[in-house]
């Protein structure tokens, strides 16, 4: 432990106070950015956070606040990643930011957009314009916060909701959410000899919040990072409510090897089982990542290639399981196949 | 007034400020979690940064002198994400050699 010690008397004098208090970083577009611009900017989701070694949210929230474009304000739902940067007298928010309870974050975006509107009209603060984002998980999107969701869009406030989808309720032990796929293991699906992991489909909860008609909603995943910041950069550009839904893999509770979380963020993809699109003002259009297999559907790989070496959907490969594959295969084809369709117009 | 009207009793604006996290989590060295470090050969190295961008622990970085990527080990955990996803394969991970001492 002597060597531990020695590191933290070596960085008494870190360099973190100067990076909390930098001024807010210049408008630039990430996605005109070179990757040498955007390595060195500072994270604003510092290190030392207690995420899991290979957590794929953590990579996206580092990558989220290398995309801002000015004076930012976070309110996080509560689940891992609020957890794992808040543990007092810790934190990994080089930005203002607040904690809400797990179902109202986008309440409390609500309520801090229009402060900051009022704090401006009275003349009491100096920015022109301040961002808000609003972080939750799939449990407190899909699930518990769907309702605050849906009446803060419905009502038009100006911020960015982004959902990161690590396909369960994480923080309190790998229970199923409205985002958990068919077939995983959960300790609320557990596989045995009854069921072979959850039989419900994934909720389409893009479908749902596109039907509030909003500017923006995109889905994105971190392999493919320059497309995901040039989407928080959209998001954040609209001036009302813009929505990303972020698929982020968990080894912890999807069992998978820690060194393999962008693996499978990248045969989400490739598989199609998640595809990454944006829709503006409801234009809905395919991503360069996913354009591909539209354009080359030979190069589409099976479901199969995806599930393989998750620990949650382990059950599905005995013989008797079979067919779940099979159906997971067929769910996801037909998916997107309906995508296809809906981006028709944009494909050539 | 007891404690209950002097919290809110009369106000929002008297309430008490709710805990604050003031201590930057980079004063937490998450380094000593690894169990493997990763090195880079930079024979290898074609700086794409794809290790920079991927790293969850932002330990990953570019060196702005050098010009070079390195691994902060006082916060890498040792995930390995980034020698899975190196193209050039120039990343191995490795036992530290004060681990190997130890064994
Ligand atoms: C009203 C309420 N119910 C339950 C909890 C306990 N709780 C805290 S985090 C969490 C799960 C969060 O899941 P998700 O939003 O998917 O985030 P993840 O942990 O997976 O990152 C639960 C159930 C709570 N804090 N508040
Ligand atoms: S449980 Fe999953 S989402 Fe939560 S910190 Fe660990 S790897 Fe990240
Ligand atoms: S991913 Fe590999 S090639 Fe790219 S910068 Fe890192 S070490 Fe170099
Ligand atoms: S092993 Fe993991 S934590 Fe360490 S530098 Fe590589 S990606 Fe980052
Ligand atoms: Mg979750």
């Amino acid at each position: 432990m002597t060597t531990t010690q020695n590191e933290q008397s070596n960085r008494k004098n870190s360099s973190l106070k100067l990076e909390l208090s930098k001024p807010a970083m210049p408008k630039v577009e990430p996605y005109k950015q070179t990757a040498k611009d955007i390595a060195l900017k500072p994270d604003l989701f510092l290190s030392g956070h207690r995420a899991c070694a290979g957590c794929g949210p953590a990579t996206v929230l580092r990558l989220v606040t290398k995309a801002l474009r000015g004076p930012t304000i976070v309110t996080q739902a509560t689940g891992c990643m609020e957890i794992v940067c808040s543990i007092y007298p810790y934190t990994s928010w080089g930005l203002p930011w607040l904690h809400t309870a797990f179902e109202n974050v986008a309440a409390n975006a609500s309520g801090i957009e229009a402060a900051v509107k009022a704090l401006g009209k009275k003349g009491k603060i100096k920015q022109e314009h301040i961002d808000v984002i609003a972080i939750a998980g799939d449990g407190g999107t899909y699930d518990i916060g769907l309702q605050a969701l849906s009446g803060a869009i419905e009502r038009g406030h100006d911020f960015l909701f982004i959902l990161y989808d690590n396909e369960g309720y994480m923080n309190t032990g790998i229970q199923r959410s409205g985002g958990t796929p068919m077939g995983a293991s959960t300790t609320t699906t557990p596989a045995g000899k009854v069921l072979p992991g959850k039989m419900e489909k994934k909720k389409p909860l893009t479908e749902i919040i596109l039907a509030h008609d909003i500017e923006y909603v995109a889905t994105a995943t971190p392999y493919y990072w320059k497309d995901m910041m040039s989407k928080v950069q959209k998001g954040l550009e609209v001036e009302g409510s813009a929505f990303l839904h972020i698929f982020a893999p968990c080894p912890r509770g999807w069992r998978t090897d820690p060194s393999r979380s962008m693996s499978y963020s990248k045969l989400s993809v490739e598989t199609c089982v998640f595809p990454i699109w944006e829709a503006v003002n409801g234009k809905r259009v395919l991503s360069i990542p996913s354009k591909m297999y539209a354009l080359a559907p030979q190069k589409k790989k099976p479901v199969i290639d995806y599930l393989e070496g998750q620990g949650r959907f382990r059950h599905l490969f005995k013989p008797e399981n079979k067919h779940v594959i099979d159906q997971i295969q067929q769910a996801t084809d037909n998916h997107w196949q309906k995508l296809l369709k809906q981006c028709e117009t944009t494909i050539r | 007034m007891s404690k209950q009207q002097q919290y809110h009793g009369s106000g929002w604006k008297n309430l008490v400020m709710a805990a604050v996290s003031q201590k930057p989590s980079t004063d937490f060295l998450t380094g000593d979690w690894k169990t493997f470090m990763p090195v880079a050969d930079f024979e290898k190295c074609v700086t794409c940064l794809t290790c920079v961008m991927l790293c969850p622990e932002g330990a990953a970085r570019l060196d702005s002198n050098t010009g070079k990527v390195y691994f902060d080990l006082n916060f890498c955990k040792g995930c390995g994400i980034c020698a899975a996803e190196c193209p050039t394969k120039a990343i191995v991970m490795q036992i530290p050699e004060k681990d190997k001492a130890e064994e």
